[in-house]
Order: structure tokens, then C-alpha cells, then sequence
């Protein structure tokens, strides 16, 4: 009897054991089957890619400047690629994705990362870790940072260039972020598109190069001798550099690595090679089939196809490459015949470029390609090109207005320029002590 | 003697000119090669840029293009003994002159004095 006892209390707990961990079980597998690990490794991958952009737009524009501004030139990306990456870490991501305050801004919840984990945040990303969410989205905030500095190349003073840098991204990236793609975020509530930031990268950055150009000033002898590109190589390097890492900026932006991120692959790739193609023919056109063209025409339909990406069809993105490279073109020509010294057309590139593939996503744009999207005009919906139209003109006079005020506020403090001796030597050795060839 | 005479009489001895020879940057090697032939052999190559008749090159940009008003040239600088110099005119004409516009001009001057650093020898000795 008392045997038999003893017996039924070890099974009744043996019982137990194997109900307790069959549930433990049960609950590790559903924490584990949120995170996805082809997912996770892509957008890591994504990430590494985005990365090497940053330097490549150094390169990219580094090729187009003088000999004597090389290094400089190079240093933008670097400079900013140290600066944003900790900007980032300790408020700037929450500022761009934390939680929501009236549409407008992140709180200030998740400072330095507080409470940004391992778990998906599935207002972002469901299925990946939310600090790989939160590192590729570091790199956009970064490279667009970067993009501007080809407005001030040859004449900015380093440490103006650094206050600029950092309070640019953090009262225009990151608020622009949030509107765009933060949860709660007011265009994101309107409905407004933006696969990979036509709005929130390439409008904001290229609006706001024309701003800060307007207030720093033209380089001294601009419009008067010529200033030629010392590499057009290292342009088209950095060219190279920067299609190879857009697979990562756009394809990546599904944050998934299945169908949705192998669309936008082939569409990121066709826009570019589109517009490549057209500004070739362009260049031909006018005078000859020009190195620098082509492969500025590359970047243009990058920039383009870039809010379009994960919404259209790979034969929209040669509409969108080819239309990016022609209205491009002319924007370039209509800056130099207005005499602005927005040194190396961020503007012409990045903010005419991205605006009309802004727009063209609500042109374009189809729920075939992407159910949590919308329909295009193409496809019957009208409603989404006023969106974008309007997601446009919010994103460009943010940038402009906030970024110009910005600049005339450091001019008048620090003061943007270097002087008249340090400017005619050149930044490599008046603010670096250093030479790029010896 | 005086020293202004010693100086007259080594000038007389030491006829030289200086050639500078502005030439199309192809045609360096084939002009290097006509000289040696006429036993020529000494010379600094220089890389410059210039303008004649034919003024720059306009070329492009981005978009739209933009006019460089130099060329780029190349300018072989030699002293050759007064004996030698239609001779090493000739040479450089002869392979450097395509008849049109940019291929160069050659400047003649006289030459005071030349030193070879290595041994000391002056003059005609020394080129």
C-alpha cells in the first residue's frame, strides 16, 4: 500500500516535470518563431551594404572636387559616419522611431537605447531583433547626413561642418523620419509612401544642400574659371560603390528577405540602369556619350526608384529611371544657369530625383507588387498621388526652411566659411594638415 | 688679360644655345629617337600646359560643358653647341610637324655656361 502511494506520487509528479516543461517549451518556441533568422541575416547583410554608401559618397564626390579638396571632401563621410553613429545610439533613434508624440516626434523613451532589445518590434520589423531594425536604420541616418555635404565642398569650415552635421540630422532626420516612418508618425498616418526615404533620404538631403548653399556662398572664382573634377575614377568608384550598397538600402528596406525584398532588387537595379542609360544618350545628344554622366545618371535613377522601390514593377522602374535622368539633366543645367554654387548638384540629384519618384510611386505604385501598400493612379487610385504630392511639398519646405534658418544661425555664430588664404590652399591642408598626393 | 676679356674669349670658345622645343605630347618618344639619331642625346622633358593659335579644348560636365583654355604640352629643354643646332632643329621638326594648329614652337637662346656636376668639365665639354 504505502509502495503503491509513493508510486502514484512520482508519477503525479513526473507528470508534472514533463507538463511544466512541455509548456516552458512551448513558450521559448513561440518567443523564438517571432525572430526570424534568414530575415535577421539579410537585414544585417542590408545593413554592411548600406554602410559602405557612406564612403562611397565621399569617393563619389570626392573624384569631382579639386586636387587641394580631396581629403576633405572624403573626410565628409567619414566625419559624419563617426558623429551620426553616435548621435543615433544615444538620442537619435528615439527621436526618429520612439514612441509617438502628436504625430510629430519619438519620444525620448528609448535614450541611449534604453529598452531596445532583442525583441521584433512588429510596428517596424515582426521578424527580426529590434536592434537590427535599429542599426540599419542608423546607416540611413547617417548617409543622409552625408549626402549634403556635396553642397559646401571646397569652402566649409570643419568644426561649422560638424555643428551642422549634427543638428541637422537631429532637427531634420529625425523628425522627417518619424513623420514618414515612425509609428504614429503623421504622414505614415495620412498614408503616405516611402519604401526606402525618396522623402525622408534623398528630398530632405537635397533640399536642404540647396539651403545651406544659398547662405554659405559661392566658392571663390566660381562662374569665373573653371573648376574641373581632379578623378572622375574615384567618381566612379564611389558610383560603383554606391549601386552595389542601394541592393542593401532598398532591397533591405523590406526588412524580410523573401519576395518583397527580391522585387525591390530588380526594381532598384532596372531604375538605375535606366536612368544610366538615358543620361548617357542625353550627354551623346548634346555633345558625347560622357563617363561622368553615366554614371551620375546611375546614382540619379537610384535616388528615384528609391520610395518606389517595394511598391512598383520592375517595368515601372525603367518609366521612373528614364523620366529621373531627363528631368535631372535639365534641373543640373537650370542651377548652373542660375549661377548657385550648390557645388555638386545634391539638389539636382537627390531632391529632383527623389521628389519625382515620390511622386511616380503614386503613380506606379500597385498592391500586386506589395498587399500592405496602395494603388496607384495607374491602377485606379487618385487618392495616393495627391498623398505623395502633398508628403513632397511638406518634406521640402520642412527642409529647406528649417536647414536655411540653421545655417544663417551658425554662420552668425561660428561663422561656415574658412578664410579667403584657407580657402584658395585648399581644406586638405588648411583644416587637415594633410595632402592627398604628394 | 683682363677678366671681362678671359670671360669674351670663353664665349667665343664656347658657342652654345639652349633649345626649347614645345612639342604634342605623342610625339615625344618619335622626336627623343630623331635626336639620338644625330647623336643628341641629353635633355630634360617637361610636362606643361599651353595655348597657340588653336586656344583650349571645351569638354563636359555632368551636364552642360565647360571650356579648358590650356593644352596639355610637353617642352624638351637642351643646350646643343652652335655646330649642332640646325641640325637638332631639323631633327625635331621633321618627326614633331603634322601641319596644323598645336604642334608647338621651338625657342632658341645662347648659352653662358654649362657644368657636368659629376667631373667639373665646363663648356662645350660638359653638354
Amino acid at each position: 500500500m504505502g509502495m503503491k502511494i509513493s508510486l502514484m506520487c512520482s508519477k503525479q509528479i513526473f507528470l508534472a516535470v514533463i507538463l511544466i516543461a512541455t509548456l516552458a517549451n512551448a513558450a521559448s518556441a513561440a518567443e523564438e518563431s517571432k525572430i526570424d533568422t534568414g530575415d535577421t541575416a539579410w537585414v544585417l547583410i542590408s545593413t554592411a551594404l548600406v554602410m559602405l554608401m557612406i564612403p562611397a559618397v565621399g569617393l563619389f564626390y570626392g573624384g569631382m572636387v579639386r586636387k587641394k579638396n580631396a581629403l576633405s571632401t572624403i573626410m565628409f563621410s567619414f566625419a559624419i559616419l563617426a558623429l551620426i553613429s553616435v548621435q543615433w545610439i544615444l538620442f537619435g533613434y528615439s527621436l526618429a522611431f520612439g514612441h509617438d508624440v502628436g504625430g510629430v516626434i519619438g519620444s525620448l523613451d528609448w535614450i541611449g537605447l534604453n529598452g531596445v532589445g532583442n525583441a521584433p518590434n512588429p510596428d517596424y520589423a515582426a521578424t527580426i531583433p529590434s536592434m537590427a531594425f535599429m542599426m540599419f536604420q542608423a546607416m540611413f541616418a547617417v548617409i543622409t547626413v552625408v549626402l549634403i555635404t556635396g553642397a559646401f565642398v571646397e569652402r566649409i569650415k570643419f568644426s561649422a561642418f560638424l555643428v551642422f552635421s549634427f543638428l541637422w540630422a537631429t532637427l531634420v532626420y529625425d523628425p522627417i523620419a518619424h513623420w514618414v516612418w515612425g509609428a504614429g508618425g503623421w504622414l505614415r498616418n495620412m498614408g503616405a509612401l516611402d519604401f526606402a526615404g525618396g522623402l525622408v533620404v534623398h528630398v530632405s538631403a537635397g533640399v536642404s544642400a540647396v539651403a545651406i548653399a544659398l547662405v554659405i556662398g559661392a566658392r571663390k572664382g566660381f562662374g569665373k574659371h573653371v573648376m574641373e573634377p581632379h578623378s572622375i575614377p574615384l567618381t566612379i568608384l564611389g558610383a560603383i560603390l554606391l549601386w552595389f550598397g542601394w541592393f542593401g538600402f532598398n532591397a533591405g528596406s523590406a526588412v524580410t528577405s523573401g519576395a518583397l525584398a527580391s522585387s525591390a532588387f530588380a526594381v532598384t537595379n532596372t531604375g538605375g540602369a535606366s536612368a544610366a542609360l538615358t543620361w548617357m544618350i542625353l550627354s551623346w545628344y548634346h555633345k558625347k556619350p560622357s563617363v561622368l554622366g553615366t554614371a551620375t545618371g546611375g546614382v540619379v535613377g537610384l535616388a528615384a526608384v528609391t520610395p518606389a522601390s517595394g511598391f512598383v514593377t520592375p517595368l515601372a522602374a525603367i518609366a521612373i529611371g528614364s523620366i529621373a535622368a531627363v528631368i535631372s539633366y535639365y534641373a543640373m543645367l537650370f542651377r548652373m544657369k542660375r549661377n548657385i554654387d550648390e557645388s555638386l548638384d545634391v539638389w539636382a540629384c537627390h531632391g529632383i530625383g527623389g521628389a519625382w519618384g515620390a511622386i511616380a510611386t503614386g503613380i506606379f505604385a500597385t498592391t500586386l507588387v506589395n498587399p500592405a501598400g496602395a494603388n496607384g493612379l495607374l491602377y485606379g487610385n487618385s487618392a495616393l498621388l495627391n498623398i505623395q504630392i502633398m508628403a513632397v511639398a511638406v518634406t521640402w519646405g520642412y527642409s529647406f526652411v528649417v536647414t536655411f534658418i540653421l545655417a544663417k544661425v551658425i554662420d552668425a555664430t561660428i561663422g561656415l566659411r574658412v578664410g579667403e588664404e584657407e580657402e584658395a590652399v585648399g581644406l586638405d591642408v588648411s583644416q587637415h594638415a594633410e595632402k592627398a598626393y604628394s | 688679360m683682363s677678366l671681362n676679356m678671359q670671360k669674351k674669349l670663353m664665349l667665343e670658345v664656347n658657342k652654345m644655345k639652349k633649345i626649347e622645343a614645345v612639342i604634342r605630347p605623342e610625339n615625344l618618344e618619335s622626336v627623343r629617337v630623331s635626336l639620338e639619331k644625330k647623336g643628341i642625346v641629353s635633355m630634360t622633358v617637361l610636362e606643361v600646359q599651353g595655348r597657340g593659335r588653336q586656344k583650349g579644348v571645351c569638354l563636359q560636365w555632368r551636364a552642360g560643358e565647360y571650356c579648358v583654355e590650356f593644352l596639355p604640352k610637353l617642352r624638351i629643354d637642351m643646350v646643343v653647341p652652335d655646330d649642332k643646332l640646325e641640325t637638332a632643329i631639323e631633327a625635331i621638326t621633321a618627326v614633331a610637324k603634322t601641319g596644323k594648329n598645336g604642334d608647338g614652337k621651338i625657342f632658341v637662346y645662347p648659352v653662358e655656361e654649362v657644368v657636368r656636376v659629376s667631373t667639373g668639365e665646363r663648356g662645350k665639354e660638359a653638354i
